[in-house]
């Protein structure tokens, strides 16, 4: 039998060549398609991050396939079994198979290996934006720390030259400088000069003009402007040539003074000085200016400008403070002297008081007395000298010590009850010789409404009349000279404040003496009353005087609450003097200082009249009951302020309050009694009994509403006055 | 003729005038004087017996505050001797005021020898101012009892 060869031929014809080329090819392609798996399962393994790793599998498996495919074809360009077919069948199928399972796989798979690509891409250009971002916040976050040091150098002292050293030594080592400067202005404001220097010891004096444009513009922006090189400001080493100059720029500082610290426009700093500020960056170094650089700069200088005027205001602040010093010790040793010299002027006139008039009087009582013996006509002459010069020097001292006293305050009238008219007679009677002599006619006219016994201080009332009649009488060489007194209504040239209370019981005299004299000139007239001022010429001035007159009389008519003053129409043309006074009306229709005794002298008016005393000695309540039931009056005995205020009724007339006791509770009673008895129309009358009657006493006791002050003890001739006065007048403040 | 009651009279009128310059007593006592009559016959002595009483009571104070050793209340010697003065002026017991015027200024100073001292000075003007009125008052009652008028005594 024919063996049936199962063996396929081989499709095409055996070249020979061909065939090998095929067969090598075919050999590689296999190697190849081994190979790519098992590189692949290599760098997989070898990578941590693969996402894809069963579509490796699948395509391991496809080019595995491949492979087996094209290494099965090795055997098929030779003929071979049905066994090798079968194998490169099956192989080819399941190859088909894998590749199409596999194409089918990577429609899915290669939009999302792009899309990864996209996406990498996109985090790499993050990752260098990033990158950069950060690179600037750190170089912010430098300067910033720069700033805060440099800030915190500058600020740390407040002493001007320190300042501005230690901004540029700092600035110097921050950025890296070659040279630093600053240049001032000038007191005049024309010229900008180099003040301080970062690498030259010694700057030399050396000024530019401030209106070069360069150094304008500077000064026309806020921010560091980069200036060149070789401007005036910038140029301050000797130039050698070959040198780049490293990049300079300039910035402003502004010089603010304490009046540009107004709350108002503190935004708006009008009147400006600056001063520039010049930084150099190292020649031949490359180096170019950074805006962050720039910004540092920029706040150094605000900060700078902030530091200087807080020294500023330190060194205004130290000067004002020196001066004041200087003027507390100044006014301390002229208030030293000022008191030594008071010292000594009061120790002067204790002296002159008494050690100078004993022997005054002396001088003056034995030239009269010598004047009544036997004298020839030149003896008498000389003692009538004498008598003439020691009087005036006497009144002279008068004068002086008076108005000390009178300046001092501590002269207190001397009030007493006296004759008005008769007052007047008398002055008129005491300067009618001169008047005569210098054929001067004086007249008198009183007012028919002019009361006749007034109470005041009698001797001074004199004093001041006669001064000015005298003067009247000196300085008139012709014309007449009248005298007119009347009764005026207290006009508002009078002070409106009162001692005691307001009676109705005082009038305002006034009194006007015209002369038709040597007038004076009406711009003098406020220099008259002034001590020791003469406005007579010296041709006039033979009356001699010290000029004190007046100035004493202005000071006793104040005292009497009055007004004075002088009124002329010019020299030649006379003049009137005019003063009021305050004097109180008296009802005695007798001579001044005999008291009323009345004809009963134990129940007059007092019987029966109730009494309230309030002291807390027991022994002087007694003697203060004693003596009012002596006078017939009903008397109830309190020992405490509670008593007296529960005591106290409209019953009571009178209550007297013992006010010795220290503290001013006292007082608070006649308040409260004032408060509980407002509605009444009798009003009790509170009288206080107390040690002392000076004038703050009495001042007090009115400001608390109390009618009288009585100094303890009392005598009995005393309370009946005292009772009687209260009663009649509702009044009563004793000089006792 | 000097029959006892006269002779009482000089006795008294000159007992009293030597008081008065010895400085015992000034106006004020006349003042009191003055008082007396028929509505209130025993003022003087009762006055004056109140202000003996007065004076015991604030002397004893005084010497109590200033036994505190070390601890001396200065304003309450001061009150009392406040008071004493106010007394003794009412009456008219004019050395009795006259040293509480002193007394008033150690107190004020705080000055404790000082007031110690014025204290025993008050303590024995008081009692010798006592025993001097007592013995006018007793003269008193004896020209009383012997018939005769009381002299009126102007010094």
């Amino acid at each position: 039998m024919m063996e049936v060869c199962n063996c396929i031929e081989p499709q095409w014809p055996a070249d020979e060549l061909l065939m090998k080329y095929q067969y090598i090819s075919d050999f590689f392609i296999a190697v190849a398609y081994f190979s790519i798996p098992l590189e692949l399962i290599y760098f997989v393994k070898k990578s941590a991050v693969f996402p894809y790793r069963w579509v490796l599998v699948q395509f391991g498996a496809f080019i595995v396939l491949c492979g087996a495919t094209h290494l099965i074809n090795l055997w098929t360009f030779t003929t071979h079994s049905r066994t090798v077919a079968l194998v490169m069948t099956t192989a080819k199928v399941l190859t088909a198979v894998v590749s199409c399972a596999t194409a089918l796989m990577l429609v899915h798979i290669i939009p999302d290996l792009l899309s990864v690509k996209t996406r990498e891409l996109f985090l790499k250009n993050k990752a260098a934006e990033l990158d950069r971002e950060m690179g600037l916040i750190r170089t912010q976050e430098e300067t910033g720390r720069h700033v805060r040091m440099l800030t915190h150098e500058i600020r740390s002292t407040l002493d001007r030259h320190t300042i501005l050293k230690t901004t540029l030594v700092e600035l110097g080592r921050t950025l890296a400088l070659e040279e630093c400067a600053l240049w001032m202005p000038t007191r005049t404001g024309l010229e900008l000069q180099l003040s301080y220097t970062l690498r030259q010891q010694h700057p030399v004096e050396y000024t530019v003009p401030i209106q070069l444009p360069v150094i304008n513009q500077v000064f026309g922006t806020s921010r560091a402007v980069k200036i060149s090189p070789n401007s005036p400001v910038a140029r301050l080493r000797p130039v050698s040539g070959k040198y780049l100059l490293g990049e300079v720029v300039a910035v402003r500082v502004p010089l603010l003074h304490l009046s540009n610290f107004q709350i108002n426009d503190w935004p708006e700093l009008s009147t400006k000085r600056y001063a520039l500020m010049v930084l150099m960056l190292p020649s031949d170094s490359a180096r170019q200016w950074h805006v962050h650089e720039l910004e540092l700069v920029e706040v150094v200088a605000d900060q700078v400008a902030v530091a200087l005027s807080h020294a500023a205001i330190l060194e205004e602040s130290m000067r004002a403070r020196d001066l004041l010093m200087e003027q507390n010790v100044a006014l301390d040793i002229a208030r030293r002297e000022a008191e030594t010299a008071i010292r000594a002027r009061n120790d002067f006139l204790a002296v002159m008081n008494h050690e100078m008039r004993t022997p005054m009087h002396a001088i003056i009582a034995l030239s009269s007395l010598l004047q009544e013996t036997e004298l020839t006509p030149e003896q008498r002459l000389m003692v009538e000298t004498v008598l003439k010069s020691s009087s005036l020097l006497a009144t002279l001292m008068n004068d002086v010590l008076d108005l000390s006293r009178l300046e001092d305050g501590s002269l207190q009238l001397e009030l007493g009850t006296f004759n008005l008219h008769t007052l007047f007679r008398e002055v008129l009677n005491l300067i009618k010789p001169i008047a005569v002599i210098k054929k001067l006619p004086i007249t008198l006219n009183l007012a028919p409404d002019l009361p006749e016994f007034v109470v005041g201080d009698e001797k001074r009332l004199m004093q001041i009349i006669l001064n000015i009649v005298g003067n009247a009488v000196k300085f008139s060489k012709q014309g007449s000279i009248s005298v007119t007194a009347l009764v005026t209504k207290s006009d508002n040239r009078a002070p409106p404040d009162f001692f005691v209370v307001p009676t109705g019981s005082h009038f305002y005299l006034r009194v006007k003496v015209k002369d038709l004299g040597a007038g004076i000139n009406p711009q003098d007239i406020p220099k008259l009353f002034t001590k020791f001022a003469q406005t007579q010429s010296l041709a006039t001035r033979s009356s001699g005087g010290s000029g004190l007159g007046l100035a004493i009389s202005k000071r006793f008519v104040n005292l009497m609450e009055g007004n004075i003053w002088i009124e002329s129409e010019g020299v030649g043309k006379g003049c009137t003097a005019i003063f009021d006074v305050k004097l109180g009306i008296s009802n005695e229709s007798k001579q001044s200082g005999i008291p009323k005794v009345p004809a009963n002298p134990q129940h007059v008016n007092f019987a029966g009249l109730k009494v309230l005393v309030m002291d807390e000695n027991g022994v002087s309540r007694m003697v203060t009951k004693g003596l009012l039931v002596h006078l017939g009056c009903e008397v109830t005995t309190v020992s405490s302020n509670e008593e007296c205020l529960r005591v106290v009724s409209h019953e009571h007339r009178v209550v007297f309050m013992d006010v010795c006791t220290p503290g001013a509770e006292n007082y608070q009673i006649a308040l409260r009694i004032h408060e509980k008895f407002t509605k009444r129309h009798q009003m009790t009358l509170l009288a206080a009994l107390t040690g002392n009657t000076d004038k703050p006493t009495k001042e007090k006791c009115m400001s608390f509403g109390l009618d009288g002050v009585l100094l303890k003890p009392v005598s009995l001739d005393n309370m009946r006055n005292v009772l009687s006065d209260l009663l009649e007048h509702r009044v009563l403040y004793e000089a006792m | 003729m000097d029959t006892l009651v006269a002779q009482l009279q000089r006795q008294f009128r000159d007992y009293t005038i030597s008081l008065y310059h010895q400085g015992f007593l000034d106006d004020q006592f006349t003042e009191l004087k003055k008082l007396q009559d028929e509505c209130s016959p025993d003022f003087v002595a009762e006055v004056v017996s109140l202000f003996f009483e007065d004076c015991e009571k604030l002397i004893g104070n005084m010497a109590r505050a200033l036994d505190q050793t070390g601890n001396v209340d200065f304003s309450l010697v001061g009150s009392s001797v406040h008071q004493l003065k106010g007394s003794s002026s009412s009456v008219g017991a004019k050395r009795v005021k006259g040293l509480c015027v002193t007394f008033k200024e150690c107190c004020d100073s705080q000055n404790f020898e000082g007031c110690v001292r014025c204290l025993q000075q008050v303590d024995i003007e008081y009692k010798s101012l006592k025993a001097k009125l007592q013995d006018l008052f007793n003269l008193e009652q004896q020209i009383v009892q012997a018939g005769g008028r009381i002299p009126q005594v102007d010094i």
